[in-house]
């Protein structure tokens, strides 16, 4: 046994540095990102093309915004249920803004952004201050979420056609052949990856991860931070539900219900413990590039929905079971 | 302290359940234009016991702190498997039953294998499976159709003696068969202490695996069990995403409501039926409210948060705040 771990650190010392450092998880999930486009550009070398890989990038900065949030709420050892529908608020609430005079288009997408943190900050409050368990809040936001959106579609005439701000957010150009999506993905990554390094709530949000008690008895206020996690995940959730509205240039009903297991499976995929208080952004980058490569290749191969969701099921479970497995610990 | 009060203490969830049930179902009843008659309560029966059977299946997941969020999932896929296979002379369509409810049992298995010896987190596997079982349910109904033995089918959802509705019946006879044997047996007694506590239990020398996978299997036959009662119900087979993931979703509602603890090792089944009986009581309540259906979901909502947030009465008791990180 010892031969075989000295065997691995020794490996692991021939590594060069940014391998060395880097989350077995992560590179794992990156290998695999290798290996998909390996076995589909032998389907089609159509899926090697520049166009095709923008084309996944863009799709992905959707989710990616999403992830992220879910990222946050995941380190803690917590969980955001409300995605589905706080993306729908997100997305029809910024196109209800825009619909309101002159101020209207220039308010729309904060507006959208400011609901979503709204119903981030409801259930912060629940698991935070009332101690609800987030699944259970999260869940319960998430319907109120879906009422108060059944009850705005059907009661008012709604302004559901995505205004032109939030169409050049989400499939503009300001460089040339890079759609602006993928920009905002890249600036909400930095921000996250300042988030999580530099910051003192970053830190604390892997304290709490890890032990919230030891993290409340070295003087962090836990309960604001967890709400606070909440409420970027609610932003962030209704953020991505904003450009996809822009995406797809209108707001609907249960636009965000396709976006709640990608977005988890994206942030454990990527390496992060669904227990909390371990994971890197990177890996979350790469769950969420995987998955979408992954939906997009069983699309373009024509399998019927009912063809799809088993091979992703399975081979969620798969990848779960090659390095997501939680440590056996007796 | 003395026995009863011992039981009580233990039994207080279920009360609670109890409690939320009657006093919604006595409001429901004063305003419903016909009173408790046979054939309301039959319909509010029907409609119960699916979210019951949903219910307890997630309890047993639950009772082991752990959750399915595929449960749905399987009652959808045992919904279209019994619209092609419960149909027929009396012999085929017993064989369809059982083998449906063996399907679900297998599904149930599956999520236990992964979740236990896979050492998958029960969140993230079972949203997994559930995609997979809405697909395989898919794959059997491309679009709703199908049939069920419809003598059958009138027989479990009618009325027994015309009085007591006999859906109410097959729900007691599936607590008697399924949750009271694993209750008592030394596979349930695991399970509760996997919940409580999984070092403790495993140091005890507790056999928490096999009372792990136990619940993950007889919780796929119950959802199994639910999804034979819908095809009862419509006749048809429907693969419907929506109403696989608001089963799952007020599966954990009803599961809150009717006491058991989320954190595992504490509740009943029992209670988590009147917990699915009180959930949807609130969607009937709005009817003979005569509130406009537009606004139903949101007023679920609202109640739904209300009652969720009941529990957090408990915090008031708490002298020293460490007890909040429990």
């Amino acid at each position: 046994m010892s031969d075989t771990s000295e065997d691995r650190i020794s490996i692991r010392t021939r590594l060069p540095a940014f391998l060395r450092r880097a989350d077995p998880a992560v590179l794992t999930a990156f290998g695999c990102i290798l290996l998909l486009l390996f076995l589909s550009s032998l389907y089609s070398s159509n899926f090697l093309s520049l166009g095709y890989l923008l084309q996944q990038l863009k799709v992905a900065s959707f989710l990616g915004v999403v992830a992220a949030g879910v990222m946050v709420v995941i380190l803690l050892g917590h969980i955001d249920l409300s995605i589905p529908w706080v993306m729908t608020t997100g997305a029809m609430m910024a196109c209800a803004a825009a619909s309101f005079g002159g101020i209207g288009p220039v308010i729309a997408i904060p507006f959208g952004i400011l609901c979503g943190a709204a119903f981030g900050l409801l259930n912060g409050f629940g698991v935070a201050y009332l101690r609800i368990p987030s699944m259970i809040v999260t869940l319960a936001s998430n319907v109120v979420a879906q009422g108060l959106m059944v009850v705005y579609t059907g009661g008012f005439s709604p302004q559901d056609s995505a205004p032109p701000a939030v169409r050049w957010l989400a499939t503009g150009f300001v460089i040339p052949g890079l759609p602006n999506a993928i920009l905002v993905w890249i600036a909400i990554s930095a921000m996250m990856v300042f988030l999580f390094t530099r910051t003192s709530f970053g830190r604390a949000v892997y304290g709490i991860g890890n032990s919230e008690r030891a993290a409340y008895l070295s003087g962090i206020d836990t309960r604001r931070v967890v709400m606070i996690a909440f409420a970027i995940s609610g932003a962030l959730s209704a953020f991505g539900g904003v450009l996809l509205a822009g995406y797809s240039s209108k707001a609907a009903q249960a636009m965000g219900d396709a976006y709640l297991l990608p977005a988890i499976a994206a942030v454990v995929l990527g390496g992060t413990s669904i227990l909390g208080g371990r994971g890197s952004y990177l890996g979350t980058v790469a769950g969420v590039i995987l998955i979408t490569l992954l939906q997009s290749i069983l699309s373009v191969m024509q399998m019927p929905e009912a063809g799809r969701q088993i091979v992703y099921g399975v081979v969620i479970i798969l990848m779960l079971l090659l390095y997501g497995r939680t440590p056996p610990n007796r | 302290m003395s026995e009863w009060r011992y039981w009580l203490n233990e039994q207080r969830g279920t009360l609670m359940g109890l409690a939320i049930f009657l006093l919604m179902f006595a409001v429901y009843i004063a305003n419903h234009p016909a009173g408790l008659t046979a054939n309301v309560a039959q319909t509010a029966a029907n409609k119960g016991v699916l979210f019951a059977f949903v219910a307890m299946a997630q309890t047993l997941v639950v009772i082991t702190a752990g959750i399915d969020l595929s449960v749905g999932m399987i009652f959808i896929l045992t919904n279209c498997l019994a619209s092609w296979i419960v149909v027929g002379e009396p012999l085929p369509t017993a064989l369809g039953v059982l083998a449906v409810l063996a399907v679900g049992m297998i599904c149930g298995a599956i999520n236990g294998l992964l979740v236990i010896y896979g050492r998958l987190q029960p969140i993230v596997a079972t949203i997994a499976t559930g995609a997979v079982y809405f697909g395989l349910a898919l794959l059997l109904r491309p679009f709703p159709g199908g049939s069920v033995n419809e003598d059958l089918a009138d027989a479990l959802t009618g009325r027994l003696f015309g009085v007591i509705p006999s859906s109410l019946v097959a729900l007691a006879a599936a607590v008697l068969l399924v949750w009271l044997p694993f209750r008592r047996s030394r596979l349930g007694r695991a399970a509760y202490a996997a919940g409580s506590s999984e070092q403790a239990a495993f140091m005890s020398g507790v056999p928490i695996r096999r009372g792990k996978f136990a619940a993950y299997t007889l919780a796929g036959l119950l959802a199994a069990m639910g999804g034979l009662f819908l095809t009862f119900f419509t006749y048809t087979g429907e693969a419907a995403y929506a109403s696989g993931s608001g089963y799952t979703l007020w599966s954990i509602a009803a599961v809150v409501l009717g006491g058991v603890s989320l954190y595992g090792g504490r509740g009943s089944a029992v209670g988590a039926i009147f917990g699915a009986f009180a959930a949807r009581t609130t969607g009937d309540m709005l009817f003979v409210f005569d509130v406009d259906p537009l606004w139903q979901p949101l007023l679920q909502g609202v109640v739904l948060m209300i009652a969720v947030s009941i529990g957090s009465i408990a915090l008031l008791r708490v002298r020293n705040r460490l007890d909040w990180f429990q």
